[in-house]
């Protein structure tokens, strides 16, 4: 091509380049680009899946030492506000899946309604671990110096302990139901914040969505927007049986 | 990188979204309601299961993995691999331990 003269070369430079203006120039096709774009969220994802997956450890180790601690600590959860919450997130993730189709299918009120939507749903979760965090701040459940071991070494004095019928703990297992909260504040607070990163998120979105820059066919950055917020749904769809549930007859 | 011809962008349709997110619902409701049964140990394998399904369906559906390219799969694949990994090399340690706790 060096024989070429100065003029084609720039003709044969412009045909080459006639490609969409989301397409960067080190792609070859939109197809490459998309693939390259997905494969990186979900190696993103799999990095977050190792740091939830120690928390998951750790939990498991631990319930297994302590069991009887674990079991009166997590009674002090409520089944009512964590079901609630697990029907909100799932519901975000529904309107975010949504989203995503109606940015494939070019639809953009669609689109900022879908995202509304889910940046409501993502607060209303919020709100209500808010109201948890709260009562577990008023019973002096959170970990640290505030710390009350009451509600376990003498439990006729919480409502919620004589409802479950539990025993006394010695002072030795009751200290580590400590150990139990300390648990339940690092992994709905790391859930908690990668929510609130994916609140900021999609109020960026829903400015761009209203000016229409997901619905001119790049739909990649709501995909994998959206391979995010599933994947905080899912951490949620394992921590509230674990947290909640499992040990509501031990 | 993928075949051309494999990677037709596949648009889901939301109908199927809404099959998975009506199955996610009952999903959760069976797993409340099988946390007031007492069933012992099983307590916790049925809820593990039910949330092992559940996120299956978030996987495969809601992101798209079940329509996605092979690199995709195999990377999700890698991801749950090294997971397994880690939780169970974590585990044969605690467990062949003299300090009797298991």
């Amino acid at each position: 091509m060096s024989d070429s003269p100065v003029m084609t070369q720039g003709a044969l430079e412009a045909a080459e380049h006639a490609h969409p203006p989301y397409q960067r120039h080190h792609f070859e096709t939109v197809d490459q680009q998309a693939d390259a774009t997905n494969f990186a969220m979900w190696v993103f994802l799999l990095t977050e899946v190792m740091f939830f997956g120690g928390l998951f450890t750790a939990y498991l180790i631990l319930r297994n030492w302590y069991y009887p601690a674990f079991v009166a600590a997590s009674h002090q959860l409520s089944i009512f506000w964590g079901t609630t919450n697990t029907g909100v997130l799932i519901t975000s993730s529904f309107t975010m899946a949504m989203g995503v189709w109606c940015a494939e299918t070019r639809r953009k009120s669609g689109l900022v309604l879908a995202l509304v939507a889910t940046f409501v749903l993502g607060l209303v979760f919020l709100g209500i671990k808010g109201i948890e965090y709260h009562e577990k701040w008023e019973k002096h459940h959170v970990p640290g110096f505030h710390y009350s071991l009451q509600s376990f070494i003498n439990p006729s004095s919480d409502p919620v302990a004589q409802e479950y019928g539990d025993k006394a703990l010695p002072m030795d297992m009751a200290r580590k139901t400590e150990l139990y909260f300390f648990l339940y504040f690092a992994m709905t607070g790391m859930h908690a914040l990668h929510m609130i990163i994916g609140i900021a998120i999609l109020a960026f979105m829903i400015v761009r969505a209203r000016a229409g820059a997901y619905t001119s066919g790049h739909v990649t950055f709501v995909e994998n927007f959206g391979l995010y917020w599933h994947f905080v749904d899912i951490i949620w769809i394992f921590l509230f049986p674990l947290l909640y549930l499992i040990s509501r007859h031990q | 990188m993928s075949e051309h011809s494999e990677h037709e962008h596949h648009i889901v349709s939301p109908k199927v979204y809404v099959a998975i997110f009506a199955a996610l619902l009952i999903l959760t409701g069976l797993t409340v309601a099988a946390s007031y049964l007492e069933m012992g140990v099983f307590n916790a394998v049925v809820a593990l299961a039910i949330a092992v399904i559940k996120a299956t369906l978030v996987v495969l559906f809601f992101m798209h993995v079940k329509y996605s390219t092979k690199l995709t799969k195999l990377t999700v694949g890698a991801g749950l691999f090294t997971f397994i990994v880690l939780v169970g090399m974590t585990l044969c340690d605690y467990i062949t331990r003299a300090w009797g706790r298991w």
